[in-house]
Protein backbone atom coordinates (compact mmCIF):
# COMPACT_ATOMS: atom_id res chain seq x y z
CA UNK A 1 0.00 0.00 0.00
CA UNK A 2 1.26 3.44 -0.93
CA UNK A 3 0.30 4.83 2.46
CA UNK A 4 3.01 2.65 4.05
CA UNK A 5 5.59 4.57 2.09
CA UNK A 6 4.05 7.89 3.06
CA UNK A 7 3.99 6.72 6.68
CA UNK A 8 7.68 5.74 6.56
CA UNK A 9 8.48 9.17 5.15
CA UNK A 10 6.36 10.84 7.84
CA UNK A 11 8.16 8.89 10.56
CA UNK A 12 11.60 9.95 9.23
CA UNK A 13 10.42 13.56 8.95
CA UNK A 14 9.06 13.68 12.50
CA UNK A 15 12.08 11.97 14.08
CA UNK A 16 14.34 14.37 12.13
CA UNK A 17 12.34 17.35 13.40
CA UNK A 18 12.59 15.99 16.92
CA UNK A 19 16.38 15.56 16.70
CA UNK A 20 16.80 19.02 15.18
CA UNK A 21 14.66 20.57 17.88
CA UNK A 22 16.56 18.69 20.58
CA UNK A 23 19.90 19.96 19.24
CA UNK A 24 18.46 23.47 19.19
CA UNK A 25 17.72 23.21 22.89
CA UNK A 26 21.03 21.58 23.82
CA UNK A 27 23.04 24.29 22.08
CA UNK A 28 20.63 27.01 23.23
CA UNK A 29 20.09 28.32 19.72
CA UNK A 30 16.76 29.38 18.33
CA UNK A 31 15.11 27.12 15.79
CA UNK A 32 15.53 23.64 14.44
CA UNK A 33 19.13 22.58 13.86
CA UNK A 34 19.35 20.44 10.75
CA UNK A 35 16.08 18.55 11.23
CA UNK A 36 15.59 18.14 7.47
CA UNK A 37 19.15 16.85 7.09
CA UNK A 38 18.73 14.31 9.89
CA UNK A 39 15.44 13.14 8.38
CA UNK A 40 17.16 12.65 5.00
CA UNK A 41 19.93 10.57 6.58
CA UNK A 42 17.32 8.47 8.38
CA UNK A 43 15.42 7.86 5.15
CA UNK A 44 18.62 6.85 3.30
CA UNK A 45 19.57 4.45 6.10
CA UNK A 46 16.08 2.98 6.28
CA UNK A 47 15.90 2.66 2.49
CA UNK A 48 19.27 0.84 2.43
CA UNK A 49 18.20 -1.45 5.27
CA UNK A 50 14.77 -2.30 3.85
CA UNK A 51 16.25 -2.92 0.41
CA UNK A 52 18.81 -5.32 1.86
CA UNK A 53 16.08 -7.23 3.70
CA UNK A 54 13.91 -7.07 0.55
CA UNK A 55 11.11 -5.57 2.60
CA UNK A 56 10.56 -2.52 0.41
CA UNK A 57 7.94 -3.45 -2.19
CA UNK A 58 7.59 -1.13 -5.21
CA UNK A 59 4.09 -0.10 -4.12
CA UNK A 60 5.44 1.20 -0.79
CA UNK A 61 8.26 2.95 -2.59
CA UNK A 62 5.73 4.70 -4.83
CA UNK A 63 4.27 6.45 -1.79
CA UNK A 64 7.65 8.09 -1.13
CA UNK A 65 8.50 8.72 -4.79
CA UNK A 66 5.25 10.63 -5.27
CA UNK A 67 6.39 13.19 -2.74
CA UNK A 68 9.86 13.45 -4.21
CA UNK A 69 8.27 14.24 -7.58
CA UNK A 70 6.25 16.98 -5.83
CA UNK A 71 9.26 18.81 -4.48
CA UNK A 72 9.86 21.17 -7.40
CA UNK A 73 6.12 22.12 -7.55
CA UNK A 74 6.20 22.73 -3.79
CA UNK A 75 9.29 24.94 -4.17
CA UNK A 76 7.47 26.84 -6.95
CA UNK A 77 4.52 27.47 -4.61
CA UNK A 78 6.95 28.58 -1.93
CA UNK A 79 8.66 31.01 -4.33
CA UNK A 80 5.27 32.46 -5.25
CA UNK A 81 4.58 33.27 -1.60
CA UNK A 82 7.81 35.14 -0.86
CA UNK A 83 8.20 38.81 -0.08
CA UNK A 84 9.73 39.50 -3.48
CA UNK A 85 9.06 43.25 -3.46
CA UNK A 86 11.22 43.68 -0.39
CA UNK A 87 13.88 41.38 -1.83
CA UNK A 88 14.25 43.35 -5.06
CA UNK A 89 16.68 45.73 -3.39
CA UNK A 90 18.88 42.70 -2.84
CA UNK A 91 18.85 41.69 -6.51
CA UNK A 92 22.49 42.57 -7.02
CA UNK A 93 23.51 40.67 -3.91
CA UNK A 94 21.76 37.58 -5.34
CA UNK A 95 23.54 37.85 -8.67
CA UNK A 96 27.02 38.52 -7.25
CA UNK A 97 26.78 35.89 -4.50
CA UNK A 98 25.52 33.23 -6.91
CA UNK A 99 28.14 33.81 -9.62
CA UNK A 100 31.11 34.21 -7.27
CA UNK A 101 30.35 31.31 -4.93
CA UNK A 102 29.62 28.99 -7.86
CA UNK A 103 32.78 30.01 -9.73
CA UNK A 104 34.97 29.26 -6.70
CA UNK A 105 33.40 25.79 -6.44
CA UNK A 106 33.93 25.20 -10.18
CA UNK A 107 37.62 26.09 -9.88
CA UNK A 108 38.17 23.57 -7.08
CA UNK A 109 36.70 20.60 -8.98
CA UNK A 110 39.94 19.58 -10.81
CA UNK A 111 41.93 19.83 -7.57
CA UNK A 112 39.56 17.61 -5.57
CA UNK A 113 39.12 15.16 -8.42
CA UNK A 114 42.87 14.49 -8.18
CA UNK A 115 42.62 13.12 -4.61
CA UNK A 116 41.67 9.56 -5.53
CA UNK A 117 43.86 9.48 -8.58
CA UNK A 118 46.97 10.10 -6.51
CA UNK A 119 46.01 7.32 -4.13
CA UNK A 120 45.34 4.88 -6.93
CA UNK B 1 -17.87 35.73 -10.92
CA UNK B 2 -18.37 36.09 -7.17
CA UNK B 3 -19.40 32.42 -7.06
CA UNK B 4 -16.18 31.33 -8.72
CA UNK B 5 -14.08 33.40 -6.33
CA UNK B 6 -15.97 31.94 -3.35
CA UNK B 7 -15.27 28.42 -4.52
CA UNK B 8 -11.56 29.20 -5.04
CA UNK B 9 -11.36 30.79 -1.57
CA UNK B 10 -12.88 27.72 0.02
CA UNK B 11 -10.65 25.27 -1.86
CA UNK B 12 -7.34 27.07 -1.65
CA UNK B 13 -5.02 24.07 -1.61
CA UNK B 14 -6.75 22.37 -4.54
CA UNK B 15 -6.61 25.58 -6.57
CA UNK B 16 -2.91 25.82 -5.71
CA UNK B 17 -2.35 22.36 -7.25
CA UNK B 18 -3.96 23.64 -10.44
CA UNK B 19 -1.98 26.91 -10.47
CA UNK B 20 1.37 25.19 -9.87
CA UNK B 21 0.53 22.53 -12.44
CA UNK B 22 -0.11 25.21 -15.05
CA UNK B 23 3.13 27.02 -14.09
CA UNK B 24 5.09 23.76 -14.44
CA UNK B 25 3.54 23.06 -17.83
CA UNK B 26 4.29 26.56 -19.15
CA UNK B 27 7.84 26.34 -17.80
CA UNK B 28 8.50 23.04 -19.52
CA UNK B 29 7.10 24.52 -22.72
CA UNK B 30 9.32 27.63 -22.44
CA UNK B 31 12.32 25.46 -21.54
CA UNK B 32 11.80 23.31 -24.59
CA UNK B 33 10.74 25.81 -27.24
CA UNK B 34 12.56 29.00 -26.19
CA UNK B 35 15.77 27.74 -24.58
CA UNK B 36 15.98 24.42 -26.45
CA UNK B 37 16.19 22.56 -23.09
CA UNK B 38 19.32 24.53 -22.19
CA UNK B 39 17.83 25.97 -19.01
CA UNK B 40 16.25 23.50 -16.55
CA UNK B 41 12.45 23.76 -16.42
CA UNK B 42 12.70 23.71 -12.62
CA UNK B 43 14.70 26.95 -12.63
CA UNK B 44 12.24 28.58 -15.04
CA UNK B 45 9.28 27.47 -12.89
CA UNK B 46 10.81 28.84 -9.68
CA UNK B 47 11.64 32.15 -11.40
CA UNK B 48 8.02 32.16 -12.59
CA UNK B 49 6.96 31.70 -8.96
CA UNK B 50 9.12 34.59 -7.77
CA UNK B 51 7.74 36.69 -10.62
CA UNK B 52 4.07 36.18 -9.71
CA UNK B 53 4.92 36.74 -6.03
CA UNK B 54 5.67 40.29 -7.08
CA UNK B 55 1.97 40.84 -7.85
CA UNK B 56 0.90 40.02 -4.31
CA UNK B 57 0.16 42.88 -1.98
CA UNK B 58 2.51 42.17 0.84
CA UNK B 59 4.82 39.89 2.68
CA UNK B 60 3.12 36.69 1.59
CA UNK B 61 3.50 37.25 -2.15
CA UNK B 62 0.66 35.90 -4.26
CA UNK B 63 -0.90 34.26 -1.18
CA UNK B 64 -1.98 37.70 0.02
CA UNK B 65 -4.76 37.45 -2.58
CA UNK B 66 -7.46 35.26 -0.90
CA UNK B 67 -8.06 32.97 -3.89
CA UNK B 68 -4.35 32.10 -3.90
CA UNK B 69 -4.09 31.57 -0.15
CA UNK B 70 -3.64 27.82 -0.72
CA UNK B 71 -0.22 28.55 -2.27
CA UNK B 72 1.00 29.38 1.23
CA UNK B 73 -0.11 25.95 2.44
CA UNK B 74 1.38 24.07 -0.52
CA UNK B 75 4.61 26.05 -0.31
CA UNK B 76 4.64 26.26 3.47
CA UNK B 77 7.45 24.84 5.56
CA UNK B 78 5.63 21.59 6.43
CA UNK B 79 4.98 20.27 2.91
CA UNK B 80 8.25 21.77 1.68
CA UNK B 81 10.42 19.95 4.23
CA UNK B 82 8.36 16.78 3.81
CA UNK B 83 8.89 16.65 0.05
CA UNK B 84 12.57 17.60 0.35
CA UNK B 85 13.19 14.72 2.77
CA UNK B 86 11.59 12.34 0.26
CA UNK B 87 14.23 13.21 -2.37
CA UNK B 88 16.76 11.30 -0.24
CA UNK B 89 15.22 8.15 -1.79
CA UNK B 90 17.47 8.82 -4.78
CA UNK B 91 20.59 8.41 -2.66
CA UNK B 92 22.18 5.41 -1.00
CA UNK B 93 25.25 5.01 1.19
CA UNK B 94 26.42 1.93 -0.69
CA UNK B 95 26.43 3.99 -3.91
CA UNK B 96 28.27 6.89 -2.35
CA UNK B 97 31.17 4.59 -1.42
CA UNK B 98 31.96 4.43 -5.12
CA UNK B 99 32.64 8.17 -5.11
CA UNK B 100 35.46 7.51 -2.66
CA UNK B 101 37.27 10.05 -0.54
CA UNK B 102 37.21 12.74 -3.23
CA UNK B 103 33.42 12.43 -3.50
CA UNK B 104 32.88 12.72 0.24
CA UNK B 105 35.24 15.69 0.51
CA UNK B 106 33.44 17.43 -2.37
CA UNK B 107 30.05 16.96 -0.68
CA UNK B 108 31.20 18.72 2.48
CA UNK B 109 33.49 21.26 0.83
CA UNK B 110 30.90 22.25 -1.78
CA UNK B 111 28.58 23.32 1.02
CA UNK B 112 31.17 24.97 3.27
CA UNK B 113 32.80 26.99 0.47
CA UNK B 114 29.55 28.18 -1.13
CA UNK B 115 28.22 29.07 2.32
CA UNK B 116 31.19 31.17 3.40
CA UNK B 117 31.85 32.83 0.05
CA UNK B 118 28.15 33.77 -0.06
CA UNK B 119 28.12 34.94 3.54
CA UNK B 120 31.26 37.06 3.22
CA UNK B 121 29.99 38.81 0.08
CA UNK B 122 26.62 39.46 1.75
CA UNK B 123 28.45 40.89 4.76
CA UNK B 124 30.34 43.38 2.61
CA UNK B 125 27.12 44.26 0.80
CA UNK B 126 25.46 45.40 3.97
CA UNK B 127 23.92 42.38 5.70
CA UNK B 128 25.10 42.28 9.27
CA UNK B 129 22.88 39.94 11.29
CA UNK B 130 23.78 36.26 11.72
CA UNK B 131 20.37 34.99 10.55
CA UNK B 132 20.42 36.87 7.24
CA UNK B 133 24.05 35.97 6.55
CA UNK B 134 23.36 32.30 7.29
CA UNK B 135 20.27 32.29 5.06
CA UNK B 136 22.11 33.96 2.17
CA UNK B 137 25.13 31.65 2.59
CA UNK B 138 22.76 28.67 2.52
CA UNK B 139 21.12 30.07 -0.62
CA UNK B 140 24.56 29.98 -2.26
CA UNK B 141 24.41 26.18 -1.75
CA UNK B 142 21.04 25.55 -3.44
CA UNK B 143 17.56 27.04 -3.68
CA UNK B 144 16.46 24.29 -1.27
CA UNK B 145 19.08 24.74 1.42
CA UNK B 146 18.44 28.51 1.52
CA UNK B 147 14.76 28.54 2.53
CA UNK B 148 15.09 25.43 4.72
CA UNK B 149 17.90 27.14 6.63
CA UNK B 150 16.11 30.50 6.70
CA UNK B 151 13.03 28.90 8.26
CA UNK B 152 15.11 26.85 10.71
CA UNK B 153 17.08 29.82 12.05
CA UNK B 154 13.99 32.03 11.99
CA UNK B 155 15.05 34.56 9.35
CA UNK B 156 11.42 34.94 8.31
CA UNK B 157 10.06 35.50 11.80
CA UNK B 158 8.29 38.81 12.06
CA UNK B 159 10.80 40.50 14.33
CA UNK B 160 13.53 39.93 11.80
CA UNK B 161 11.30 40.78 8.87
CA UNK B 162 10.45 44.13 10.40
CA UNK B 163 13.92 44.93 11.65
CA UNK B 164 15.61 44.49 8.33
CA UNK B 165 12.50 44.84 6.18
CA UNK B 166 13.81 42.66 3.43
CA UNK B 167 12.89 39.27 2.06
CA UNK B 168 16.10 37.45 2.87
CA UNK B 169 14.56 34.08 2.09
CA UNK B 170 13.41 35.35 -1.30
CA UNK B 171 16.99 36.51 -1.95
CA UNK B 172 18.35 33.11 -0.96
CA UNK B 173 15.95 31.40 -3.39
CA UNK B 174 17.00 33.81 -6.13
CA UNK B 175 20.67 33.02 -5.44
CA UNK B 176 19.94 29.30 -5.68
CA UNK B 177 18.03 29.74 -8.94
CA UNK B 178 20.79 31.87 -10.51
CA UNK B 179 23.32 29.26 -9.40
CA UNK B 180 21.28 26.49 -11.02
CA UNK B 181 21.04 28.39 -14.32
CA UNK B 182 24.70 29.42 -14.19
CA UNK B 183 25.83 25.83 -13.57
CA UNK B 184 23.67 24.61 -16.45
CA UNK B 185 25.09 27.11 -18.93
CA UNK B 186 28.70 27.04 -17.75
CA UNK B 187 29.12 23.25 -17.51
CA UNK B 188 29.29 22.34 -21.22
CA UNK B 189 31.53 25.36 -21.85
CA UNK B 190 34.18 24.54 -19.25
CA UNK B 191 33.76 20.74 -19.12
CA UNK B 192 36.99 20.04 -21.00
CA UNK B 193 38.97 22.55 -18.90
CA UNK B 194 38.03 20.78 -15.66
CA UNK B 195 38.36 17.30 -17.23
CA UNK B 196 34.68 16.59 -16.69
CA UNK B 197 34.62 13.49 -18.89
CA UNK B 198 34.53 10.56 -16.46
CA UNK B 199 32.24 9.29 -13.66
CA UNK B 200 34.78 10.11 -10.96
CA UNK B 201 35.03 13.80 -11.85
CA UNK B 202 31.26 13.93 -12.40
CA UNK B 203 30.74 12.79 -8.81
CA UNK B 204 33.14 15.43 -7.48
CA UNK B 205 31.42 18.00 -9.69
CA UNK B 206 27.96 17.08 -8.30
CA UNK B 207 29.21 17.28 -4.73
CA UNK B 208 30.95 20.62 -5.23
CA UNK B 209 28.01 22.31 -6.93
CA UNK B 210 25.17 20.75 -4.86
CA UNK B 211 22.34 22.00 -7.06
CA UNK B 212 20.72 18.81 -8.37
CA UNK B 213 18.70 20.56 -11.09
CA UNK B 214 21.68 22.55 -12.39
CA UNK B 215 24.05 19.59 -12.18
CA UNK B 216 21.65 17.23 -13.99
CA UNK B 217 20.90 19.71 -16.76
CA UNK B 218 24.57 20.73 -17.09
CA UNK B 219 25.74 17.13 -17.36
CA UNK B 220 22.95 16.27 -19.80
CA UNK B 221 24.27 19.00 -22.10
CA UNK B 222 27.84 17.71 -21.69
CA UNK B 223 27.56 13.92 -21.63
CA UNK B 224 24.26 12.17 -20.89
CA UNK B 225 26.01 9.15 -19.36
CA UNK B 226 27.45 11.24 -16.51
CA UNK B 227 24.04 12.49 -15.21
CA UNK B 228 23.38 9.77 -12.58
CA UNK B 229 26.85 10.18 -11.05
CA UNK B 230 26.56 13.94 -10.61
CA UNK B 231 22.92 13.78 -9.49
CA UNK B 232 23.77 11.29 -6.75
CA UNK B 233 26.44 13.40 -5.05
CA UNK B 234 24.43 16.58 -5.61
CA UNK B 235 21.48 15.02 -3.74
CA UNK B 236 23.81 14.09 -0.88
CA UNK B 237 25.28 17.56 -0.93
CA UNK B 238 21.82 19.14 -0.66
CA UNK B 239 21.07 16.92 2.33
CA UNK B 240 24.42 17.86 3.83
CA UNK B 241 23.54 21.54 3.35
CA UNK B 242 20.21 21.11 5.15
CA UNK B 243 22.15 19.46 7.96
CA UNK B 244 25.17 21.76 8.28
CA UNK B 245 23.85 25.24 7.41
CA UNK B 246 21.25 25.67 10.18
CA UNK B 247 23.48 23.96 12.76
CA UNK B 248 27.29 24.04 12.78
CA UNK B 249 27.69 26.74 10.11
CA UNK B 250 25.04 28.97 11.74
CA UNK B 251 26.86 28.49 15.04
CA UNK B 252 30.17 29.55 13.48
CA UNK B 253 28.56 32.67 11.95
CA UNK B 254 27.16 33.59 15.37
CA UNK B 255 30.66 33.47 16.84
CA UNK B 256 31.88 36.05 14.31
CA UNK B 257 28.91 38.42 14.37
Amino acid sequence: MKIYGVAILAACYLVGQFIGDWFGRVFEMSGNLGGVGFAMILLILLNDYLNKKKLLVPETEQGILFWSSMYIPVIVAMSATQNVKAALTGGWVALIVAITATSVCFLLIPLIAKINRIKN
Amino acid sequence: MQNIINILDKNGLIFAFLVVGVIMYLSFLIGKKVTNNKIPAAAIAISFGLFIAYFGKGEKGIASIPAFSGMALLGGSMLRDFSIVSTAMGASFSEIKKAGLAGVISIVLGIVIAFFVGGVIAYFMGFTDAKSLTTIGAGACTFIVGPVTGAAVGASSEVIAISIAIGVIAISIAIGVIKSVFVTIATPIIASKIQLNNPHTAMVYGGMLSTTSGVSAGLAATDMRLVPYGALTATFSTGMGCLLCPSILYYIVQQFI
